[in-house]
């Protein structure tokens, strides 16, 4: 049996008074295209930082395994070095960074071919954009086409991508899909965070997020079964998350779902 | 007085003029300059070492007249009225010995319409106790545009003062676009200040761009008065500083007349135990007028600085991208 590439074990995070993650499990395989499923708040992009060793996104205990190695304590560079990488979901942008130069970076060596296709396969033509800077100039989705073919370019082992698709319109939503497919036959397994139907189901598996934890694993399809016919009861008495997991209706509705330990409740 | 109008070596025949222009045109190549452009018959340049003009070319539509003064040059730059300088104009300045000053007073006059562009790169390569004084009249006539992009090359030595100090205006319908970058070696002391005012729909562009590294000193001082209806004016100022160097940045724009708009956008990047100081004034006489000004002071983005620790860079490589990035 294929061992995992990434598995987090009991992870748990807290900002402030809040616990944002809590005893968050989940596994990832090689060249596997994995979303990740949840309404806003619940905890998508925390568990991306986290495991990407954003600052103030240290866990309070768990493990994060990547190929065998406990990420816990390295920094980001170290993890990156490993092979793993984020596209956060409003990239930053950079005054002065040519955009060739940007989709470069990540490369272990300069490879102008590489960057050039990485450009066109997100229908950014390298002639019209290699040398326009990653800066405001450029809208929000020119800018997360850039970042993606940034992390095309690096062909990292794993590709934490949150919400490559938000802000995108229709026809490239296609390009998008097709790196990441891309990606994945290359080997290189995607962690994708995304709020839409058509992208989750380019999985090969799907994780649903709520309240800080996860609640099922499975295909994309039993992962949308589940949230219909479970989840969604609970959102007209709930209300918008992020939930308050100390509160005592929050508790019995996520130990209704079998994920909260009757201790707890 | 010199007053030329053909490329003259005033260097010929003196070897050591003519070493001097060498070295000058070294250090204007390490500036990123290109020295085989100041050969090209259509294009006029100026290059001054201390107190002496090494080559002086004019083009038809541009007049250069200048005098040694006892430690650099006055001279005259006038453009005639509705001449279209087709490409940019050099102009080199510097010192190549350790020590020393030089001090240009310089007149600039462009005539209603006129369009020019000028290059001007300022090169102190060893500066241990150099002086580079400049003080700038500028008139822009009636609908006549010029461009100032000046570049400075320093040494690693720190030794360099360096006070441009400039006077402009501008007639109604013309634009004044500035930029001046000091990224290139230590800054030493600088002390930039420049005073603009422009007329009826007169546009004012300043990009100031520096990177203060050891001890450097960096003060910058720009005002513009939009005194015109429908004037426009940006101030973009971008200072990196390193190590212990000090930034000071002043930047004062009046609206003083309906329709006028200001914006000041400065984004400074401190490190290590430099610090800065940002001081942006806005004037307003005119309700009809509006000034707006944003600024960013501190240490780099942590987003941004994260976005590229997931490439693999270092901490260190990734801030050095960043400020170079800003600067560039």
């Amino acid at each position: 049996m294929t061992s995992p590439l990434l598995q987090i074990e009991n992870l748990n995070l807290t900002r402030g008074d809040r616990q944002i993650l809590k005893d968050v499990n989940l596994t990832v395989y090689p060249g596997q295209v994995h979303s990740l499923l949840g309404l806003n708040g619940s905890g998508k992009s925390s568990l991306a930082y986290t495991l990407m060793g954003c600052d103030g996104y240290k866990p309070d205990s768990g493990r994060i395994l990547f190929d065998g190695v406990d990420l816990t304590i390295l920094s980001i560079t170290e993890r990156a070095k490993l092979g793993m990488t984020l596209a956060w979901q409003e990239p930053a942008r950079f005054e002065g960074i040519p955009i060739g130069k940007y989709v470069d970076l990540g490369l272990n060596q300069p490879n102008r071919e590489r960057v050039i296709a990485a450009l066109n396969a997100v229908s950014l033509p390298a002639n019209l954009y290699g040398y326009r800077p990653v800066d405001q100039s450029l809208s929000g989705g020119e800018r997360k086409r850039v970042e993606l073919a940034a992390v095309y370019a690096m062909r990292p082992r794993l590709a934490i991508l949150d919400e490559p698709d938000s802000g995108i319109d229709v026809l490239t939503l296609g390009d998008i899909a097709m790196i990441i497919r891309r990606l994945a036959v290359e080997g290189c397994s995607v962690l994708l965070i995304t709020h839409r139907d058509e992208m989750a189901e380019l999985a090969d598996a799907a994780s649903l997020m709520c309240a800080g934890t996860v609640l099922f694993t499975g295909t994309p399809l039993e992962a949308k079964r589940y949230f219909t016919t479970r989840c969604m009861p609970h959102l007209e008495t709930l209300g918008a998350q992020p939930w308050d997991m100390t509160q005592p209706e929050v508790k019995a509705a996520l130990a209704s779902d079998g994920r909260v330990r009757s201790a707890d409740v | 007085m010199i007053e030329t109008t053909k490329r003259s070596h005033v260097s010929a025949g003196r070897p050591g003029w003519a070493n001097e222009m060498s070295a000058l045109l070294d250090a204007y190549q390490q500036a990123g300059g290109d020295p085989s452009t100041l050969q090209l018959p259509d294009v006029a340049t100026l290059v001054v070492s201390a107190n002496q003009v090494l080559a002086s070319h004019e083009i038809p539509g541009i007049h250069f007249v200048s005098e040694p003064l006892e430690h650099g040059v006055k001279a005259r730059i006038s453009v005639e009225p509705e001449t279209r300088i087709p490409r940019p104009v050099h102009l080199c300045f510097g010192l190549i010995p350790a020590e020393g000053i030089q001090e240009i007073l310089a007149e600039y006059e462009i005539g209603q319409g006129a369009q020019v562009e000028f290059l001007a790169h300022c090169s102190f390569p060893n500066a241990v106790n150099v002086q580079h004084l400049m003080q700038a009249h500028i008139h822009i006539g009636h609908n006549a545009s010029m461009s100032y992009t000046e570049q400075h090359y320093h040494g690693q030595t720190g030794g360099a003062v360096v006070r441009p100090h400039a006077e402009v205006i501008v007639d109604d319908g013309g634009r004044f676009t500035s930029t001046f970058g000091l990224t290139h070696g230590r800054v030493g002391l600088l002390e930039l200040d420049y005073l603009v005012d422009a007329a009826e729909s007169a546009v004012v562009e300043f990009t100031t761009k520096v990177y203060g590294t050891g001890d450097d000193q960096i003060k910058v001082q720009e005002v513009v008065r939009l005194n015109g209806a429908q004037a426009r004016g940006l101030a973009r100022t971008r200072v990196a500083v390193r190590d212990t160097a000090i930034s000071q940045v002043y930047t004062t724009m009046e609206g003083n007349a309906p329709g006028a708009r200001g914006h000041m956008d400065c984004t400074e990047i401190v490190r290590d135990q430099a610090h800065a100081h940002n001081e942006p004034c806005v004037v307003v006489r005119d309700d009809q007028a509006q000034v707006t000004h944003e600024a960013a002071i501190g240490t780099v983005n942590r987003k941004e600085l994260e976005t590229l620790l997931a490439r693999g860079l270092s901490e260190d490589e990734a801030v050095d991208l960043i400020i170079r990035g800003l600067i560039r």
